[in-house]
């Protein structure tokens, strides 16, 4: 119902407005950053500088590889609920065996990368709801993450800690490293032939299949990317905060959905964007307690103001979305 | 034999077998001590699942992609909302039940609002209402008085003969949402819409008045579900309504309802409940700490869900 319908009979002219509308579409993203930005500059100029970034995008490096790793998942049409859970069980792994025994934390970072693959190929072949399987998988996640780490504690490995204190001349790290993760996903996903069937495995799976690609394989490669950038997400976040805690990653659930959506994404037809999906998550970082600090918003209305934040981005793209038909 | 039979086609008898099962595994385990105590501790907290269960079911039947995710959050505020207007007297208890009621509605017709007027996805319109909706609550909730009235508290824990009067109201209604599903106008529209909601719309139903009282529907009755457990547990917070996330959309695919829509069932979210209850205790009566009991928790949903497995797309 949602999906705009392609028609070819249009006309020249009203085809240069449909790109207008679709490039305006497309500028979404990084128009609602914008505004944040142009916000917090005027509440509080000086934040504007390479210590305020550094320290209001503190946060900002495991929420957009969380919000990559959902985007990776809703490409093919499914919803990963797990996400959270999964970077907090990571972030467990990687404070305790990671640091004493990093050979044992590394198989066990794979594996569960490997567990995330056979997810994939589960949901696809007993035709499951992934809701559903993720709801539960958040559980198992949960539960040994608990295992792993019952007291809040452990210590990040001195090389992480280094990496994520690396800071570079005139722009800060965080800032960098979402350009990085934004690039490399994009001509990944965007750019190479392979990464175009993982979109049409989202997009139209049917005649993908008809056309002879397998179906599984693509499921499979895309959850395998999401559990990835999972890892990624809950080593980076240790990285950050020095010590984890099971409950660590529980928000980077709904906080990943919001940013893929937020970036430019939608929930079916395999039309994502990883770029506008890390525009995403700094948006929600920035926006998520900064700006809110700066305008004087008590704690208990934050988590409001993210709601609010996405309605209002939607509603904007409704907007133009009329425009496009 | 032919009843037999007739049964075993039917997805929601398995969710009573492993009710049944998990509730044998836990009597064994402790040489039959306890067992009438576990059934009625078990029907007492099922009820808080079925009836958001129930909701949650009406909203999945209409199609891909509908779901409640508000119910915590409305659950938690209605909580609160009904603890309120009680203000801990008797004679409100009512009246505070109706203001639940009237707060778990609003909250469902403005998730229709959004997913009609900014035409997005009812996962992330529910998401977005429900940040809103748990800021309210913490904001609300604050300093609050939260005990429920002596006379409420107890009607939410009373039983008769080892049988909870809420559980047998509970069964009232879900006759009564079986009946609607099937027999009413109402419900036959849903099933419609989740089937083809563009062969429904054709049809003469009308989609957007039917969906709109689906969601107010969940919503209502995850306010109801609200007051009841702050009765039960005699108090409210903002964190009353965590768990039902997980199990409201549990129960509903669990007890043989299809999450492509257009397929319902009322019995299998009793069952449904019931196994995940019996379950929880089975785990604790095994005295396994947290971490193992989230752990297997997550396990047996993944493989019930697999076990029953998702029935081909008809495309």
């Amino acid at each position: 119902m949602t999906v705009a319908s392609v028609d070819t009979s249009k006309s020249s002219s009203e085809r240069g407005a449909l790109a207008r509308a679709r490039l305006l579409r497309g500028l979404l993203p990084a128009l609602s950053l914008a505004i944040v930005l142009i916000a917090i500059a005027w509440l509080n100029p000086r934040a504007i500088s390479y210590f305020g970034f550094s320290l209001m995008l503190n946060l900002a490096i495991p929420i957009a590889l969380a919000t990559i790793a959902q985007m990776f998942v809703i490409a093919g049409n499914e919803l990963d609920l797990s996400i959270g859970t999964f970077v907090g069980f990571v972030g467990c792994v990687t404070a305790t065996w990671l640091k004493d025994a990093p050979l044992l934390g590394v198989l066990i970072l794979l594996g569960s990368i490997g567990i995330y693959a056979l997810l994939g190929a589960l949901i696809h072949l007993r035709n499951l709801p992934s809701i559903v399987v993720t709801l539960g998988m958040s559980f198992v996640w949960q539960g040994l993450a608990i295992l792993v780490l019952p007291k809040p504690g452990g210590k990040a490995p001195d090389w992480l800690l280094a990496i994520m204190s690396f800071k570079p001349p005139f722009v800060p790290f965080p800032i960098i490293a979402a350009l990085l993760i934004g690039l490399i996903v994009h001509f990944g996903l965007m750019r190479t032939s392979y990464g175009v069937i993982l979109r049409g495995s989202g997009g139209n799976p049917a005649a993908l299949k008809r056309a002879g690609w397998s179906l599984l394989k693509t499921k499979i490669v895309l959850f395998a990317l999401a559990g990835l950038f999972g890892v990624l997400s809950g080593m980076a976040l240790i990285g950050i905060t020095t010590s984890a805690d099971a409950n660590i990653g529980n928000g980077y659930t709904l906080l990943a959905i919001a940013g893929v959506i937020l970036g430019g994404g939608e929930f079916v037809g395999g039309r994502v964007s990883p770029i506008g999906a890390v525009i995403g998550a700094l948006t929600l970082a920035l926006a998520a307690s900064p700006l809110l600090t700066f305008m004087h918003i008590p704690p208990d209305w934050q988590v409001a103001a993210n709601g609010a934040i996405l309605i209002i981005v939607l509603a904007a793209r409704v907007l133009i979305s009329r425009r496009e038909r | 034999m032919i009843l037999v039979k007739s049964l075993a086609g039917k997805p929601w008898v398995w969710s009573f077998i492993g009710a049944l099962v998990v509730w044998l595994a836990t009597i064994i385990f402790t040489g039959g001590y306890g067992a009438g105590g576990m059934v009625t501790a078990a029907l007492s907290l099922a009820v808080f699942t079925v009836i958001v269960g129930v909701g949650q079911m009406f909203v999945i039947t209409l199609g891909p992609g509908n779901v409640d995710l508000s119910l915590p959050a409305n659950i938690g505020l209605a909580s609160a909302v009904a603890m309120k207007v009680m203000g801990g007297s008797d004679s409100m208890i009512i009246v505070g039940l109706l203001a639940a009621l009237a707060c778990g509605a609003a909250i469902g017709a403005v998730n229709y609002l959004l997913i009609w007027a900014l035409r997005i996805p009812p996962i992330i319109a529910t998401l977005s209402a429900s940040f809103i909706i748990q800021s309210i609550d913490i904001s609300y909730g604050r300093g609050l008085q939260i005990k429920p009235p002596p006379g409420f508290a107890d009607f939410a824990n009373w039983q008769i003969l080892g049988v909870p009067v809420l559980a047998i109201l509970t069964v009232l209604f879900t006759v009564g949402a079986a009946i609607a599903l099937q027999r009413m106008i109402y419900g036959r529209s849903v099933l419609a819409i989740g089937q083809n909601i563009r062969a429904a719309w054709l049809a003469g139903v009308n989609v957007g008045r039917i969906r709109l009282l689906t969601y107010t529907l969940s919503g209502a009755l995850g306010g109801i579900d609200g007051a009841l457990l702050a009765g039960y547990f005699r108090g409210a917070n903002v964190d009353i309504g965590n768990e039902y996330l997980l199990a409201s959309i549990a129960v509903v695919v669990i007890g043989g309802t299809s999450v492509a829509g257009g397929k319902a069932n009322v019995p299998g979210v009793w069952g449904a409940a019931l196994f995940l209850v019996l379950l929880l205790t089975m785990l604790n009566t095994f005295g396994v700490s947290a971490g193992v009991r989230l752990l297997l928790t997550g396990l047996i949903i993944v493989g019930v869900i697999t076990a029953a497995g998702g029935e081909k797309a008809a495309r």
